[in-house]
């Protein structure tokens, strides 16, 4: 069995659902939940919120500052002209340029991070288009062959509650 | 109330994944009118690049004309919507949600728009390369100390950062797409959602991500236009050396972008038949905010021509009479009938402040919009400060078809966009549908959706 799961019609039912399969003796990290949007209301909906992604911003920042501060250098010192005494190495303007890469860093590592931490393009078995219809899926990937009956059991006890097994 | 909750989730997928899975008539006409326009003015570009820039109006001393107006209005019109949805999204304004995406596509095809000028505005647009920054055979690279490159760097900035602040909000989308469909959809869908599957964490992270750039994307979105400020008021020429440009930029660009938001939306609500999702209290609210801006853009006019007047320099004041009073003036006042009187009358007065109301007087911003870019260029360049670099500039046909074929290129971008992802975010939608009854103030008279405090 690859995975066993109930879909439910609100957040209600698939917060009890969670928390009997947690009576169930199902850790947290065992338990897979996927809801059409974000549900913070529930506590199931509040897991995983610590993130490093602001702190990657930053560092995807500093990576574009220092990246534009070496372009800008390397570029001006490299075939220095003498305008009328004016220095070859400019703040003023470069800042523009810093300005502009340390943004596009904070973004880019964003973006990057999205992608990597939420770990999209790795599909999973667990998963079923009801969701999309409003549906709470509330399930266990690959449980223990000596489990399956308790699990279907705490699945099947919230009410309105469907469950299916793939 | 719990079936309920699923038949609105269900009823919000039918509706607006409608145009996704139905195709009428209208759009195949829309798309051969525009498409057509476009294919003529590729024509017309083919022309100018096999025949020379010759055969355009540009000429010694006004070497911009209509293509570096369309560059800056495009510019201007991409301030539309990353910017508005990045600050909505960051005072968590709930009627926002229908909104955003209508924005952000905006913002992505007027960058692409607008960027497209500086390629078109070449003589060789082959030899473009040269403006990316890299070492040639002698190791001479671009001039950092121009506003050019400046420009390059700005652009290309915001560009990357607003596709990703549109893209990445669309991958829930996606999978719902994918979900509800069959066959070769079905198939692009699933590589399109990236294997979405909506669970607390891939909701945490994406709400992050896009609170993470809507910080970020704020002050990058400032800076691109104020950087084109600054092709104008680096140099020395009449009326372009001034310190309020930047924000007489900005405040420019803001206003022409939310006339643009407006008249997308309500083109969208009518032809899409979104009027369930596209309540008149969206125009309500983003009319108020245009006619703020209206008064910003009054006041930053009425700033540099004051300043203008109590310099009383003879070169700057030969610009200030030519277009109040000389052969610039009709063009001059209408911009402030277009951009000051027809938004205070309509927006301002609360009985005008309809769907319709909003979209005549976006019209005029527009309208207003891209002839102040083109009276702040074309009467300063051609009137410097000598009489042997004074001369007169008059658009040939191929720029104005130029010009005038990007509106086209803008609205043919817009409905292929509508055909192929949800033009309203379904997920943030339905997060706004099921809002605990706790947070929903109720609605009144001033607010009738009664969510705009959340």
């Amino acid at each position: 069995m690859k995975a066993s799961y109930g879909l439910y019609p609100d957040g209600q039912a698939a917060q009890q659902a969670v928390n009997r399969l947690r009576a169930a003796g199902f850790a947290d990290r065992e338990i897979t939940v996927l809801s059409p949007q974000p549900m913070e209301d529930y506590e199931f909906g509040r897991r995983d919120k610590a993130t490093w992604m602001w702190w990657i911003a930053c560092g995807g920042g500093l990576v574009g500052m220092a990246t534009a501060f070496g372009l800008t250098w390397l570029t001006e010192t490299s075939w220095p002209i003498d305008v009328g005494g004016l220095p070859t190495f400019a703040w003023w303007p470069n800042l523009i340029i810093i300005f502009e890469l340390t943004m596009l860093g904070a973004i880019v590592a964003t973006g990057a991070t999205l992608v990597v931490t939420a770990r999209l393009g790795r599909p999973s078995a667990l998963y079923d288009p009801e969701v999309s219809d409003g549906k709470i899926l509330v399930g266990i990937e690959h449980p223990p062959d000596g489990a399956i009956p308790e699990l279907e059991t705490a699945l099947g006890a919230v009410r309105e509650a469907l469950v299916k097994t793939i | 109330m719990n079936s309920s909750r699923v038949q609105i989730d269900q009823r919000i997928n039918s509706d607006l994944l409608r145009p996704l899975m139905q195709t009428s008539w209208r759009f195949y006409l829309l798309v051969a009118v525009f498409g057509g326009i476009v294919a003529t003015a590729f024509v017309g570009w083919m022309s100018q690049v096999t025949r020379g820039f010759g055969i355009t109006g540009i000429r010694w001393p006004v070497y911009w004309g209509f293509y570096v107006t369309s560059f800056v209005f495009w510019i201007g019109i991409s301030h539309a919507g990353t910017l508005i949805s990045a600050i909505l999204r960051l005072v968590n304004a709930g009627w926002r949600r229908p909104v955003t995406r209508c924005a952000e596509v905006i913002t992505v095809f007027a960058l692409m728009i607008g960027a497209m000028f500086p390629i078109i505005h070449l003589g060789r647009p082959w030899l473009a390369f040269w403006l990316f920054p890299y070492p040639s055979e002698r190791m001479i690279w671009p001039n950092f100390r121009s506003p050019l490159v400046w420009d390059f760097f700005a652009i290309n900035t915001y560009l990357t950062g607003s596709v990703l602040f549109l893209v990445l909000p669309m991958i829930p989308d996606f999978a719902v797409v994918r979900d509800k469909s069959a066959g070769l959809r079905h198939r692009i869908y699933r590589v399109l959602a990236l294997g979405w599957r909506g669970t607390p964490k891939q909701w945490h992270r994406l709400e992050t991500a896009m609170q993470i750039m809507a910080i970020a994307i704020i002050p990058v979105a400032v800076s691109v236009h104020t950087i084109v400020s600054f092709d104008f008021s680096m140099a020395p020429v009449p009326m372009w050396q001034s310190t309020i440009f930047g924000p007489y930029f900005v405040a420019g660009a803001i206003f022409s972008g939310i006339a643009a938001l407006l008249i997308a939306m309500a083109v969208l609500r009518r032809f899409l038949h979104l009027e369930a999702y596209l309540h008149p209290v969206h125009f309500q609210n983003l009319g108020k905010l245009l006619l703020m801006m209206a008064l910003l853009w009054g006041y930053f006019v009425f700033n540099e021509r004051l300043v203008t007047y109590y310099g009383n320099k003879p070169a700057e004041m030969a610009i200030f009479w030519r277009t109040q009073r000389e052969s610039f003036a009709p063009l001059y006042w209408t911009m402030v009938t277009c951009n000051f009187v027809l938004p205070l009358v309509l927006m301002g007065i609360r009985r005008f402040r309809t769907i319709t109301g909003c979209v005549i007087a976006s019209f005029g911003v527009v309208i207003g919009m891209w002839l102040e870019r083109f009276l702040i260029i074309v009467p300063s360049l051609g009137h410097k400060y000598l009489p042997y670099s004074f001369g007169i500039y008059r658009p040939q046909p191929v720029e104005i078809l130029i010009a005038g074929a990007t509106f086209a290129a803008m609205t043919l971008l817009y409905v292929l966009f509508a055909k192929v992802v949800p033009i309203i975010s379904i997920w943030e939608l339905k997060a706004g549908e099921h809002v605990p009854s706790t947070l929903i103030p109720p609605a009144t008279q001033e607010h009738p959706l009664g969510e705009l405090h959340l």
